[in-house]
């Protein structure tokens, strides 16, 4: 960078660095999130592989457990189409490793999951995206709920440090956020709905009703989702709002936050332009340690409640060991957590002018 | 800085807490079975699911098992998990993250890119996968699997401490001197480091005990253990809460967050300690200072 | 309380407004700690003349940027005043306002129209995610609601160009400029809507000697143009020898002596004046001989009783362990050449 010493600066030169810095911040910033996504695809690469690895590490035969499983429930030889697809996902002894990785890679690229134990014969692929929406949609709306409440509860929080509200809010929080998300909804179910009778005890929609893009259908969608929606929101923003709370205490001993009260602006545009939207960078780079978190303690809510989501399918599934649906569930909840994670580092990039060097 | 550390009530409180529990898990089960005379296998046929009353004070499961006897047992298989958990999980987040913050160039990227790996997969659902597969297997094997894939926080904090101090003119200094890695990083970088691997441990602690009771909950446990997690899955399965059960269900969970946030609190103080822009927002500073000023200003109001 | 006053209070209300600009008064800082409080700032007491160039010199710990933010309404927790008074007197022949008790509303229209700041570090003072320019451009329209967004864009552009900065850096990150630069711009800054008094805390020790010289002349010669009176806070004794009109020294949360550059440069009353002095190479003489004060700075939570420069004095005789000295006329105090200082050294000279 250059510097542009002495007082006359020449006025010709105005346009031309500008220009120049425009394109170099561009190029910084794409650089940043081309790396970013990199990592993030290495990263679901990894998750493919990982996915392929366990089985065949696990002691026994579990591809031919699954097989003989199947034969048992269906009560006849499996189609050969169906014998080949769970050997390529769960091990073939023919076959040596690397063909049988190339193997997978191919069945993943058509979405062949394999097929449900407990369901037979039902591809695991159908399963899963029969319980997709319904994850996303409570999970989804969560998530963003509670980061957006935490966050602002954390400023209130952290602005008012050592007053009585913190004094009272930070403790409570602190337990909150050490609660575990199932044990809330136990909590929730029983007193909300056992004992008051307010919210249906289980299910994502009410039974008699077909499902259908129809008011009657939302309304029940909305009327089955709101407890289990509370209970993931009120477990999950007291993290946030611990981080929030004391980047803010932080952010308000920063020199640029006394420098905006010097300047005698107000005290909102002093909190959240000045303290607060310098305190949310972290929260954003501690979204991926947290999201995990999140997801997982959304899917065990998801139980107590009997949600028709994924996590209500994997339950099922570990209990029964119907290991094809297990492994269909780990990579899709773990491909859309990686698919969040990038979309929350691209929030970041466009949040802080200081894009990183280094990811 | 040990009167400090205690002169902050956030860690008083944590240390008291945290304490409680441990001593429970030692002591608490032959305190029950001799003390109290109760046994948290037991079936108490005269009494299944009862409310609290004076033979069960906190009530009994739909076995007539005592859940007072059961919380007690399931402290020690709680924490016992929650403790090897933690241990394993900082081991290997030392393992990983010293190294990476130490040595830098490729080694260091190598480390930190297996780092924010594990970062961004989501643990639980992995854990869950795994423990699948391992159904029926012991809580030692399950305290492992939580450590070995709930390390790279912890990792992640260590590299950036190590690096740091790594970059401290003495250990340059020592460096070029022709010190050895090892040494160096036993007597020079790892002390520096100390109160970052307690805090780590902590977490690990706390993240080890949630963990525990997630998979006792999906039904992924030692089905002979007894852990917090255990009972409230057993409350889940016997439909606990649609027939009102709530003593069953709410002790153990309540156990949880109580020791979730005594770790945190510690946390929490220690951060104070270590961040003193923190420990200006204390209640405590804002109290002092409410009443130097209000002692400076009544003479001024005459 | 009132035994250290260096001239009757009532004094200062003869003086016309239009002579002083701000009148501190008795004040004194505490810090609220686990033990008994902390005397940071103890009965400071300084006029400031307009358009004058006050320094404030000290070591670390001697209470100078305790002093800050305590004249600006600053102050954080554990930080309280808790005695005397910063009175400010406008322009315009209004009555003086007193700072310290003033309610937040009429203090915050009183900022930056009539007390500005420059802190010490510019990368820290700047928002890093706002635009250099919006960070202009939302003081002065808070200040002067019928600005435009636009115009308030240009004028931007115009107070940077008073500091050389070329305008199209108005829309730059701070972080896209250098050191000097953004120094340069928060001076800039602290200009924007023609405050009466400037407060300044070290805003020359994070850039180089080069930038450093560039700086000092560029608030010379602004404050020619514009006519603020500056309070200059610096531990660099030999740099306000050359900016400042008066010079306090502070020791121990006190001002130990006050004077005009020249007197305090040539004929330093207090012995720590004189170590500071002696301590510093002058710019524009040859180094001679550079001696420094023996000792440490004094621990604020256990000052001596007498005065707390007595340890490390080299002129320390019996009664400067027990009686403090306070800070006393030397001269006729209504005089443009009036100094004060607290030293037993000068007693006699005092006495009628």
């Amino acid at each position: 960078m250059t510097t542009t010493q002495g007082a006359a600066a020449p006025a010709a030169a105005a346009s031309g660095p500008l220009e120049v810095t425009r394109r170099r911040k561009g190029r910084k910033r794409g650089k940043f999130l081309v790396r970013r996504l990199g990592f993030y695809l290495v990263a679901a690469w990894s998750a493919i592989t990982l996915n392929f690895v366990i089985p065949r590490l696990m002691p026994g035969d579990p591809s031919a457990a699954i097989i003989d499983q199947l034969e048992r429930v269906s009560g006849q030889a499996l189609p050969p189409a169906t014998l080949v697809s769970i050997q390529g996902l769960f091990g073939n002894p023919d076959d040596n490793l690397f063909e049988q990785y190339m193997t997978y890679l191919g069945q993943l690229a058509r979405f062949d999951l394999g097929v449900s134990i407990v369901n037979f014969p039902v591809p695991v692929a159908d399963l899963v995206a029969t319980g997709l929406p319904w994850t996303l949609l409570l999970v989804g709306t969560t998530t963003i709920a509670a980061f957006v409440l935490g966050t602002a509860l954390g400023v209130a929080a952290g602005w008012r440090a050592g007053t009585r509200f913190d004094a009272i809010v930070t403790p409570l929080t602190t337990f909150l956020s050490s609660v575990p998300y199932f044990w809330v909804a136990l909590l929730a179910l029983w007193f909300f709905g056992f004992i008051l009778g307010w919210f249906p005890l289980s299910g994502g929609y009410d039974p008699n009703l077909a499902i259908a893009f129809e008011p009657a259908f939302i309304a029940s969608v909305l009327q089955y989702g709101a407890l289990p929606a509370a209970t993931i929101v009120f477990s999950a923003f007291g993290g946030w709002m611990l981080g929030m709370r004391n980047m803010t205490v932080t952010t308000v001993g920063e020199d640029y936050v006394l420098l905006a009260q010097a300047k005698g602006l107000s005290p909102a545009r002093v909190r959240w332009r000045y303290a607060a939207r310098n305190a949310m960078l972290p929260q954003f780079t501690g979204f991926a340690m947290a999201l995990g978190g999140v997801v997982g303690g959304a899917l065990l809510t998801e139980i107590v409640f009997s949600y028709p989501g994924i996590g209500y399918l994997l339950f099922s599934a570990l209990q029964k060991r119907d290991y094809p649906v297990m492994q269909g569930v780990f990579l899709l909840v773990t491909l859309t957590v990686l698919l969040a994670n990038l979309i929350a580092d691209s929030v970041y990039v466009w949040l802080d002018p200081r894009v990183r060097e280094e990811g | 800085m040990k009167y400090d550390l205690f002169g902050n009530g956030k860690v008083t409180f944590g240390v008291v807490v945290l304490g409680f529990f441990v001593l429970l898990a030692i002591l608490g089960p032959w305190f029950t079975s001799t003390v109290l005379g109760l046994d948290a296998r037991a079936n108490d046929i005269s009494a299944i699911s009862s409310p609290p009353s004076a033979a069960h004070p906190l009530g009994t499961t739909q076995f007539g098992q005592d859940v007072l006897a059961q919380v007690v047992e399931g402290a020690r298989g709680s924490m016992f998990v929650g403790f090897l958990g933690a241990i394993v999980g900082t081991v290997i987040s030392i393992l990983v993250g010293v190294p990476a913050g130490y040595f830098g160039g490729t080694t260091g990227n190598a480390l930190n890119f297996l780092t924010n790996l594990f970062l961004v997969m989501p643990v639980l659902p992995l854990i869950f996968v795994l423990a699948g597969y391992l159904q029926g297997t012991g809580l030692v094997m399950i305290a492992f699997i939580i450590g070995v894939f709930g390390w790279a926080g912890g990792a992640r904090t260590l590299r950036a401490q190590a690096m740091s101090v790594s970059n401290r003119d003495f250990v340059q200094a020592m460096r070029m001197l022709g010190e050895s890695n090892r040494r160096l990083i036993f007597t020079e970088v790892m002390p520096h480091l100390y109160g970052w691997i307690a805090s780590m441990f902590l977490g690990g602690l706390i993240g080890a005990v949630m963990a525990e009771a997630g998979l006792a909950f999906l039904g992924v446990s030692d089905s002979s253990a007894i852990s917090w997690g255990t009972m409230i899955q057993a409350a889940q399965q016997q439909s606990a809460v649609l027939r009102g059960l709530w003593w069953w269900f709410v002790p153990p969970g309540l156990c949880i967050a109580l020791v979730g946030t005594a770790a945190a609190l510690i946390n929490f103080g220690v951060d104070e300690l270590a961040n003193p822009k923190l420990r200006s927002g204390s209640r405590r500073v804002a109290k002092r200072t409410a009443a130097i000023r209000r002692t400076a200003l009544a003479p001024e109001g005459v | 309380m009132t035994m250290t006053r260096t001239r009757p209070g009532d004094d200062t209300a003869a003086a016309t407004p239009s002579e002083i600009v701000l009148d501190v008064d008795g004040l004194s800082v505490e810090y609220a700690g686990a033990g008994a409080p902390v005397r940071a700032c103890t009965d400071v007491t300084f006029q400031l003349r307009r358009g004058e160039i006050l320094g404030v010199v000290g070591e670390s710990g001697s209470g100078k940027s305790t002093l800050i933010t305590a004249l600006t309404r600053l102050q954080r927790p554990p930080a309280v005043t808790t005695s005397g008074h910063v009175v400010f007197h406008p322009q315009s022949g209004e009555p003086g306002i007193d700072l310290v008790p003033l309610k937040p509303r009429a203090l915050r229209a009183l900022r930056w129209t009539s007390l500005s700041i420059v802190l010490q570090s510019a990368m820290d003072a700047l928002n890093p995610v706002m635009r250099l320019g919006a960070q202009f451009v939302d003081v002065l329209r808070v200040h002067d609601r019928s600005m435009s967004n636009a115009a308030a864009w240009e004028e931007a552009r115009r107070l940077l160009g008073l500091v050389g900065i070329s305008a199209d850096r108005a829309r730059s990150y701070p972080h896209e400029l250098s050191g000097g630069m953004r120094q340069r711009a928060t001076i800039a800054l602290a200009l924007a809507c023609r405050p009466e008094l400037v407060v300044m805390d070290e805003p020359t020790t994070a850039v180089d000697v080069v930038m450093q010289r560039q700086i000092l002349a560029q608030v010379l010669r602004l404050r020619r143009e514009f006519g603020f009176a500056v309070v200059f806070v610096t531990h660099d004794l030999s740099l306000l020898l050359e900016l400042a009109d008066r010079i306090a020294v502070m020791y121990a949360g006190r001002i130990v002596e006050l004077a005009s550059a020249e007197d305090l440069y040539r004929t330093p009353l207090h012995p720590y004046t004189r170590g500071l002095r002696d301590s510093f190479p002058p710019l524009h003489a040859p180094v001679t001989r550079l001696e420094g004060i023996p000792g440490s700075p004094p621990d604020l939570r256990a000052l001596p009783a007498g005065c707390p420069f007595a340890p490390r004095c080299p002129a320390v005789m019996d009664r400067c362990r027990d009686i403090l000295p306070p800070l006393l006329s030397h001269g006729d105090p209504d005089s443009p050449d009036a100094r004060s200082v607290a030293c037993h050294l000068h007693d006699e000279e005092l006495i009628p």
